[in-house]
């Protein structure tokens, strides 16, 4: 018995660490932002905005390092690492609310593709960061970063057998123009929306497309912890600035038991998650059941800590120019996608024969 | 990473399994399937003997060396220990403020003397030790308590005054451990003595009184001039240094708080009866069974994290105030998963039952060992930083 991650598993994820703290703070995921208002003529991403060639380095500085290719064998270009070794890096993701599919891309497509023998020929393009990839899980029509994906697959059970599908998805109809950006609350994962797609052919058997789900799910709820984090040690370093009443808010009891609370659901969430990172690496027969319960407690401990953020920085932190709700926003939605807090206890309540 | 346990801790999970199993069922039997609560006067004798089953089955105090009645398990073995402990459903361990809380601080302050006399009794069953921290005026802010230890020299020992209470089976023990005010012009934490009292002294007066769930579980204690002699016990009745007795205290609590007092086994034991119970009960309501889920997962959840804080520690990363957090987790679990469990009995849950009386002790969980407040207080100060002022 040993849980903890080894010596290597922390220095590769403090490398990303560094990276992504160097390329992608705020002001560049800001810059992932389209310009312009929405419909009700709030502009968006409002705050300081850097340079928008920025968030097409961040992705490239990633390739660079070979992270995208973190999950894909060694024969097929990349790093041949397992789940434990990808799970930290997911949680940095998150805690920079990256403005790009890395789970999608590097934890879902590219092995998926690796398995299934790279019918298409794309993995390379995959690995070097030229080529994005998003999945619609479970039916969703919304396509994260969908203008500027070039491979999009759908992982859905089929209803009929109980089976895993994963299809490359041929050709896809957006809804307006062809890939116009949805009007959507977190306008930095550049959500495009499908009315209609054609599925091709299906990509690897049953087992791989299960697979495939559970490494995305199991790398977003690694996303949201890394969010539920960034959130908490947002609010602790604002509470102890800000003064009321002529001390630091964050002195006051209700300040604390909320930030307590926020880091409680945490500090028992991320087990759950890397225990699922354990089981996916290791083929254990509670996989399905073990990245269920990581997915619902990590979406509960991310909005827990969104909500107490909030409610600690009042005000300031209901405005767009604060960083606050690119973090809050991008928890919300990742919560619900790949399964929500409800969708993932029916699963493991089947697990359990309930 | 390796979630899997050795051979060895496999065998050893097989063999408490095994005996647990037929010294149990022997148990009952001698009783003739009649178990009390162990928190009545009766009940108390009858666990008393459970307790010596355990240690003469040399399984009372699994992690403690050979030479004070343990077999020297690490602490995985001990974690297993405790998942077949409560798995078999045996009962709370009428012992558990002195093997649990006592004997930590006994092994980290305690002299030769004072351990060779004190540990072995304890884990027999021979002295039973109740905990006196709390006063009528000294709850969670135990810094303000204000039971007195007067030095006698020409006696030989100390003059105690005072009052202690919610002392848990002080009724049944025969000893107790607390803090008493030794420099008498001391404010706050500072002139504390940790003492070690025989409750048979002159001048020592035990009343026991019932607790919500209607055990007579707790007592007050008091002391009108009782003489404690420096001969009370081997080694002597002060443990740590006279004036010392705070931070010899805390280690305790921090004990209490963390993965002693109530380890993993004992919530995921719980959760598959509650899984079970639903099962059982024909459930359909899928409302309720989203929350028999997320009991689970809580209870599973807990587990996880004391495998991360085992290894952390073994790795010389202590949890530290992170204890806070772990009480925060299992008090507020135990509430969950009895309320669940009431609501799937509906109507039924009126009807006393090992559910409706779990539930009614779940609820101090809450307030016992450092309420919920004052833990989300140390969390904020010591785990996120917060100011404290």
């Amino acid at each position: 018995m040993r849980f903890a991650f080894t010596d290597d598993q922390h220095d590769l994820r403090d490398a990303v660490r560094d990276l992504l703290a160097k390329e992608c703070p705020p002001e560049v995921v800001r810059a992932a932002w389209p310009e312009g208002t929405d419909a009700h003529g709030a502009r968006k991403g409002e705050g300081a905005r850097a340079d928008p060639s920025r968030v097409e380095r961040v992705w490239a500085a990633l390739a660079e390092m070979g992270v995208l290719g973190v999950a894909v064998p060694e024969e097929h270009g990349g790093l041949g690492l397992s789940e434990l070794d990808w799970v930290l890096l997911a949680e940095e993701t998150g805690y920079v609310a990256l403005p790009h599919p890395f789970v999608e891309t590097a934890a879902v497509a590219g092995p998926l593709l690796a398995t299934a023998g790279d019918p298409d020929g794309v993995l390379a393009s995959v690995l070097d960061g030229s080529r994005r990839a998003a999945v619609l899980p479970l039916g969703t029509r919304l396509v994260p970063w969908g203008d500027a994906v070039t491979l999009l697959l759908t992982l859905d059970v089929d209803p009929a057998t109980g089976e895993w599908v994963a299809r490359r998805v041929a050709d896809g109809v957006a809804r307006g123009d062809h890939r116009a950006l949805a009007d959507v609350v977190d306008a930095g994962r550049r959500t495009v929306q499908l009315e209609a797609w054609r599925a091709g052919d299906r990509l690897g058997a049953g087992g791989d497309a299960a697979l495939a789900f559970d490494r995305g799910a199991l790398g977003t709820a690694a996303q949201l912890v890394g969010l539920a984090r960034r959130m908490i040690d947002l609010t602790v370093g604002y509470v102890g600035e800000r003064r009321q009443f002529g001390v630091p808010i964050g002195s006051f009891q209700a300040v604390k038991h909320h930030l307590a609370d926020a880091a409680l659901q945490l500090e028992f969430a991320a087990p759950a998650v890397h225990r699922a990172a354990w089981s996916l690496a290791t083929g254990a027969a509670t996989t399905h059941r073990d990245v269920s319960m990581a997915k619902a407690m990590a979406s509960d401990a991310a909005r827990r800590a969104g909500r107490t953020a909030l409610q600690c920085h009042g005000a300031i932190g209901y405005t767009t120019e604060y960083d606050l709700h690119l973090f809050l926003k991008r928890a919300e939605v990742l919560a619900r996608t790949w399964g929500d807090p409800a969708w993932h206890r029916t699963r493991v309540a089947d697990a359990l024969a309930l | 990473m390796d979630l899997t346990w050795s051979d060895d801790e496999e065998a050893f999970r097989a063999e408490a399994r095994a005996w647990l199993q037929e010294n149990l069922a022997a148990w009952r039997d001698r009783h003739d399937g009649r178990i009390l609560s162990g928190d009545t006067a009766e009940g108390f004798a009858q666990h008393l003997d459970w307790e010596r089953t355990l240690f003469d089955g040399g399984w009372a105090v699994v992690s403690w060396p050979e030479a004070h009645g343990g077999r020297a398990a690490s602490r995985w073995e001990w974690l297993i220990f405790e998942e077949e402990y409560y798995r078999a459903g045996a009962p709370p361990r009428i012992t558990q403020n002195g093997i649990f809380l006592l004997a930590p601080t006994v092994f980290e302050y305690g002299t030769a003397a004072q351990q060779d006399h004190i540990l072995r009794r304890m884990a027999r069953g021979d002295d039973l030790w109740c905990q006196g921290w709390s006063e009528p005026d000294a709850g969670s802010d135990l810094a303000s308590l204000s039971s007195r230890a007067r030095r006698d020299d020409e006696r030989g020992g100390w003059v105690l005054d005072g009052q202690k209470t919610w002392t848990t089976r002080g009724a049944f023990c025969t000893h107790l451990f607390g803090l008493f005010r030794t420099d008498p012009d001391s404010e706050r934490h500072r002139g504390l003595t940790y003492l070690l009292v025989p409750l048979d002294l002159d001048g020592i007066t035990v009343r026991g009184f019932g607790r919500l769930d209607g055990d007579e579980g707790f007592a007050e204690v008091f002391l009108d001039g009782a003489f404690l002699p420096d001969d009370a016990l081997p080694g002597g009745p002060v443990l740590g240094e006279v004036g010392a007795g705070w931070s010899v205290a805390m280690a305790t609590t921090s004990s209490e708080r963390g993965l002693t007092l109530r380890s993993p086994g004992r919530f995921t034991a719980t959760a598959d009866r509650l899984a079970d119970l639903y099962r059982e009960r024909g459930g359909r309501d899928p409302a309720l069974r989203d929350r028999v889920v997320q009991a689970w997962m809580h209870a599973e959840a807990y587990r996880l994290q004391t495998l991360q804080t085992v290894t952390a520690d073994a790795d010389g990363h202590p949890a530290g105030a992170r204890s806070s957090l772990v009480k925060l987790w299992w008090s507020e679990l135990d509430v969950a998963l009895h309320e669940t469990a009431l609501d799937i009995l509906g109507p039924d849950a009126e009807l006393d039952g090992p559910w409706t009386k779990g539930w009614q002790f779940a609820l101090s969980g809450p307030i016992y060992a450092g309420t919920n407040e004052i833990q989300r207080n140390i969390a904020a100060e010591r785990v996120l930083g917060l100011p404290r002022k």
